[in-house]
């Protein structure tokens, strides 16, 4: 009989944790593809809708990368004061709440915001944020971001020793060096950005509407809340699904990175640099992007933040319950599934990548619909959802710190007689805090900010702070909405730093 | 007295053939090149390997389809011996406890063995805080400890220095021999084996032989001992 070369834990977890799974990304497509109507075919509404579904995601990614390259350029070749501290920021995007970042974007660019001030002081007609602009304004404002993360780590991968080579000889560093590694790095990094712009259902839903600025996950939305068409919803549903997989087929072939990853302190050694000026302003101006929608729901929803009406404060203790609900949930599923380890894992770990939100809402809502009214169930099923789309991030940064536990203790462990629960508690939990910690983090502020499955299911009375804001901003009360903006933003960070911070502490290396 | 009965191990195309015995409360060195199966016979004798044919036998007690938690043998790997995030005492309360809920008497007990390693008052030292030489005597502390009479040493001193090593090879032999159990260690150094073990076995062509006395084998080396030792 051989044996395992790590300690046996109980198998129901895990197996519970991959049905799930299942249930939610394939159980729910199941649901769509067998309620929708087949029989009707695509109106060229839906047509359009699939084209400026593609076409702002292929706009957003292309302008995003483009824009990204010179910020990274500029950031892996300057060491300046606030460097590390621009390169902490540039990972906040990954965690606000995409609502609040379109408030911010308003404030600057919408209709009564700085810019057609500015505009109007100078004569010139105003300009309207909304449709394909707005939408990809916003998502290159969300991903131009983690393109530079992405980028940086491509620029900071050179050795140092090449640079010094490349000096010596006097040759073309451009050509010899960084030409390749972008030809290496931009293709995943536009792809990646590319699969999130298809699936970003809250940009679309703020910026976009209207047949000529309509998403497939816009139309969905739009058929179940406004026409309660399930069947054609369903049919939506099964396209996004396909466009879905067909991104995150092209994506996975070529990505492997970290979207958070850290190292990227260093400063390459350069010898070839004569013009400051430019790189400086390119940090300035990427910096003033990023910076000012924040100030700016900062200087608008302070003032704001104690008047708000009671239900912004009942809505946000609806989000926090949520975010922390789904967090625990995420981890637990996260946690089971990195110890079983596996093919079987790997598979069930990135299946939510390829699911979208509302795909994954409009199954759940076909599935539920019968039996119970969907509002009833819109937080639990929030908190299935969120969770669920937060575990592949959760996995990768939980799945390989237990394998090399594995890897390095197993052995000892197994030799001692430690098992099943003891393996966990006393070896596995003290020695993942750090990645613990961060995923906990990162699903409770995911979910914290979340408007997708939320806003198909909810009524008045199971609104979350994101939706709460939403209607807000549906209403024209802007500083109401300013004000929940600053607390939904200022919770999810804090909920993420509090598990962060957690994870920190006391952890013994 | 721990009996390999016509022993065959097999990883890939490599394969080794052991058919010995080890006599109880003594302590063998296995001697031999690197890649021989030193390594490989130990895994196989705390578990982490099923022979493809042959038995192993503890006295009357059939090890062969035996767990490695259940396995009277205590192992000491070449690294990562010790939890980090464990103080001395827990380490070494996982030889007494594995879930590690200890009472008063298990604590008494870690301390008492802490102090026979030359540790007295380390108990709430976690091993980031100790130098190579006193993780190793924490290690020994836990495998004195244990109710196991077979410890297995796959090399845990050789990233210590040559003093070190010598010093722990030696509380091996004060600590563990005195003890009563029966100690098998892998070296490739045949000063280790002179120091420390009364018997000596050599791994060698993919076949162990049977153990004598360390003195007697190397004064007069068998042909594959004579080719290693150059």
């Amino acid at each position: 009989m051989a044996h395992s070369a790590v300690p046996v834990t109980a198998r129901w977890p895990d197996a519970a944790s991959a049905v799930l799974v299942l249930v939610l990304t394939l159980g729910t497509l199941g649901a769509v593809a067998w309620r929708a109507e087949w029989d009707a075919g695509l109106a060229s509404a839906d047509w359009a809708a699939i084209r400026f579904t593609v076409l702002q995601a292929l706009l957003s990614a292309l302008l995003s990368v483009l824009l990204a390259i010179p910020v990274a350029r500029a950031l892996a070749r300057r060491r300046f004061w606030g460097r590390q501290l621009l390169i902490t920021l540039l990972g906040a995007p990954f965690l606000l709440p995409v609502i609040v970042a379109v408030l911010g974007l308003l404030a600057i660019f919408g209709r009564a915001g700085l810019l057609n001030d500015v505009l109007a002081s100078l004569g010139i007609a105003p300009i309207s944020i909304f449709g394909l602009h707005g939408v990809v304004l916003a998502h290159v404002f969300f991903n131009m971001p983690l393109a530079v993360r992405f980028i940086l780590q491509g620029w900071l991968s050179i050795p140092a020793e090449r640079f010094r080579l490349a000096a010596s000889l006097n040759a073309p560093i451009w050509r010899l060096l960084e030409w390749p590694m972008l030809r290496a790095v931009v293709p995943s990094t536009f792809l990646v950005i590319f699969l999130l712009c298809l699936t970003s259902f809250a940009v679309a839903l703020t910026m976009g509407g209207g047949p000529r600025a309509t998403t497939v996950e816009l139309a969905i939305y739009q058929a179940v809340r406004f026409d309660f068409d399930l069947g054609r919803a369903a049919l939506l549903a099964c396209i996004q699904f396909v466009l879905c997989v067909l991104g995150a087929a092209l994506a996975w072939r070529v990505t492997g990175n970290d979207p958070v990853g850290t190292g990227l302190d260093r400063v390459v050694q350069r010898w070839d640099l004569a013009r400051p000026a430019v790189d400086y302003c390119v940090i300035v101006l990427a910096a003033i992007f990023l910076l000012l929608p924040l100030a700016m729901i900062v200087l608008r929803g302070l003032p704001e933040v104690l008047n708000m009406p009671v239900m912004v404060w009942a809505a946000a203790l609806r989000s926090v319950f949520v975010a922390l609900g789904s967090a625990a949930l995420c981890i637990c599923m996260a946690l089971a599934l990195a110890l079983r380890g596996g093919l079987m894992v790997s598979v069930v770990g990135v299946m939510p990548l390829a699911a979208s939100g509302l795909v994954v809402g409009t199954g759940a809502f076909l599935l539920v619909f019968p039996f119970i009214r969907p509002a009833d169930v819109a937080l639990l099923v929030t908190i299935l959802v969120n969770a669920t789309l937060a575990l592949p991030f959760a996995l990768r940064s939980l799945a390989p710190a237990v394998a090399q536990i594995k890897q390095d203790y197993g052995r000892l462990a197994l030799s001692l007689g430690i098992a099943k629960t003891s393996w966990v508690r006393l070896v596995i939990l003290p020695r993942i805090r750090r990645p613990l910690g961060f995923s906990a983090g990162l699903a409770a502020a995911l979910s914290m900010g979340d408007l997708g499955v939320i806003a198909l299911f909810a009524g008045q009375s199971e609104e979350t702070l994101p939706l709460a804001m939403y209607r807000l901003m549906g209403a024209y009360r802007m500083g109401s909405a300013a004000g929940a903006a600053l607390l939904l933003v200022a919770l999810s960070f804090a909920l993420f730093w509090i598990c962060d911070r957690w994870g920190r502490t006391d952890a013994d290396m | 007295m721990l009996i390999c009965e016509k022993l065959v191990l097999q990883q890939g195309s490599f394969s080794l053939s052991a058919d010995v015995a080890f006599a109880a409360g003594k302590a063998v060195a296995l001697i031999g090149p690197s890649g021989a199966g030193k390594s490989t016979l130990l895994a196989a004798i705390a578990g982490f390997l099923a022979p493809a044919s042959g038995r192993l036998q503890w006295d009357d007690v059939d090890l062969t389809d035996m767990a490695p938690g259940e396995r009277p043998v205590s192992m000491l790997f070449q690294d990562n011996n010790l939890f980090p995030h464990l103080t001395a005492a827990q380490n070494v309360g996982l030889g007494l406890r594995p879930d590690l809920r200890l009472n008063a008497d298990d604590r008494a007990v870690a301390a008492i063995a802490l102090t026979d390693v030359g540790l007295a008052g380390f108990d709430d030292r976690k091993p980031r805080d100790l130098s190579g030489g006193q993780q190793s005597r924490v290690a020994l502390a836990r495998v004195l400890v244990a109710d196991r009479p077979v410890v297995l040493l796959d090399e845990p001193f050789a990233a210590l220095g040559p003093a070190m090593k010598d010093e722990m090879l030696d509380l091996v032999k004060a600590k563990l021999i005195a003890a009563g159990k029966t100690v098998i260690m892998v070296t490739h150094d045949p000063a280790d084996a002179q120091r420390m073990a009364g018997m000596a076995a050599l791994v060698a062509a993919g076949e162990v032989s049977a153990p004598v006395a360390t003195d007697v084998l190397f004064d007069n080396p068998p042909p594959a001992l004579k080719a290693y030792l150059g």
